[in-house]
């Protein structure tokens, strides 16, 4: 029974590590770069979902001071959150921006392809 | 530009409220969610949403490209210029209590200036962005 | 949790996605299911970023991506078998992990004895800004901050960089050698 209850208490992790498998899975096994920076975005959503979760208390409300509330979440997670994922457009902009020059100079985004025409060159 | 009537009426409407909501979001930062992060989103959400109904002629009228590439770095350059402004007056880098007589609106004040300047670096930059991306699809 | 099931469903529907067009906007939905789910975890200001970053910028600039290139993977999805692998121990392994870490949404959990009471006690008291991520962003943790900003900066630099120079190959790669 105390195993049940472990794993509801902790069924978020499950979810926030199921996503980041899911993203690892796209970068390491799909050869498309779009896809690939997908899987990198899923992976690093997920770390987000990681860092948020911890911050949360039951019956909390956001941490926005007024007299009326007592418990806040933590702020601390949003902040280093917040951040990073404006970061984390901006450098995925620049793998987008990187592909675009790839595709011009090999004509293609798949990874199989690439390494064949650098064999054959 | 034989673009959809409809589309462009309604962008027409929408347009000064995205403009406000960025406002908005960013001076109220301080007593509700916003901040410079996110004003700087939704103000290059507007141009963009100029570029895609008007063509990216209309939307260089308003956020030419020279300006928008001066904008990037001025944003940083503006958060390092507050830090450095502390340190002159004989405090810690980044230390915004000098900038006024009372340490708590100095900080307050500090708090305003910094998220102007990640405003004006995030904008500058998601629409410089924009901009390379779409200019190599001609 | 019916959110956080969502997402691990639109997760799944975006590895099994062929069409990019498809796999984008299938992004954009998963943004928007994350942007929720940080609602409900009480992080209104990184909800709000989510949402207007993730949803709607990221979405047009992959999309901008797209009317350069190929909108298809050419690979038949087969499943492999090694990156699965790799995949599932590695999941295994850290679900195995997390079992051992502080329950959820507990106010007893050592992330909140330690410097974050400090944050909610004084950010009136000391900056008189009573959101606390903002003075958290801006003031505490500024030096952060900054350094952020000036990713943002070289990133866009970077782009710039990439996409701005003078044109020397061909689209398609067939004038290969025209420079």
């Amino acid at each position: 029974m105390s195993a049940v209850r472990t794993f509801i208490e902790h069924y978020n992790y499950v979810i926030t590590i199921l996503l980041m498998m899911a993203g690892l899975y796209i970068v390491v096994a799909r050869g498309n770069m779009v896809k690939k920076l997908v899987g990198l975005s899923i992976f690093q959503t997920s770390v987000y979902l990681l860092y948020i979760e911890p911050g949360k208390i039951l019956g909390a409300t956001a941490p926005i001071l007024d007299p009326a509330f007592k418990v806040y979440s933590n702020p601390l997670p949003h902040v280093l959150i917040l951040t990073a994922i404006v970061v984390g457009i901006a450098t995925v902009a620049l793998g987008l921006a990187l592909v675009v020059r790839i595709n011009e100079a090999y004509g293609t985004v798949e990874e199989d392809e690439i390494f064949e025409r650098d064999r054959d060159a | 530009m034989n673009f959809d009537l409809i589309l462009r009426i309604g962008a027409k409407l929408v347009l000064p409220f995205i403009l406000l909501f960025a406002l908005y979001v960013q001076f109220h930062g301080d007593y509700g969610p916003g901040g410079g992060f996110q004003a700087g989103v939704i103000a290059a959400s507007m141009v963009i949403l100029v570029s895609i109904t008007f063509g990216l002629q209309n939307a260089r009228r308003i956020a030419p490209q020279g300006m928008v590439e001066t904008m990037v770095p001025l944003g940083v350059l503006i958060f390092a210029s507050v830090g450095v402004a502390g340190l002159a007056m004989g405090k810690n880098f980044l230390d915004y209590s000098v900038l006024s007589g009372d340490p708590r609106h100095g900080r307050h004040l500090g708090i305003l200036l910094v998220e102007a300047g990640v405003f004006v670096t995030v904008s500058g930059t998601m629409i410089a962005l924009f901009y390379a991306f779409v200019e190599r699809g001609r | 949790m019916a959110l956080l099931t969502l997402l691990a469903v639109v997760t799944v529907a975006i590895i099994m996605q062929r069409s990019l067009f498809g796999v984008v906007v299938l992004f954009s939905i998963y943004s928007f299911l994350m942007a929720s789910v940080m609602m409900v975890l009480d992080a209104v200001d990184v909800a709000m970023t989510e949402a207007s970053v993730g949803a709607g910028v990221s979405t047009v600039i992959f999309l901008a991506t797209l009317h350069l290139i190929k909108t298809t993977e050419m690979r038949q999805v087969n499943v492999k078998l090694a990156p699965m692998l790799l995949s599932v121990v590695t999941g295994g392994a850290l679900i195995w992990g997390s079992m051992i870490l502080p329950p959820f949404g507990r106010a007893s959990n050592p992330i909140h004895q330690h410097v974050a009471p400090h944050y909610l006690e004084n950010s009136i008291k000391e900056t008189t800004v009573p959101n606390v991520v903002t003075s958290v962003l801006a003031d505490y943790r500024g030096f952060d901050t900054l350094g952020e900003t000036t990713v943002i900066f070289t990133a866009g630099i970077g782009v710039l960089l990439l996409l701005r120079g003078a044109r020397r190959r061909g689209r398609n790669g067939e004038d290969r050698d025209a420079s």
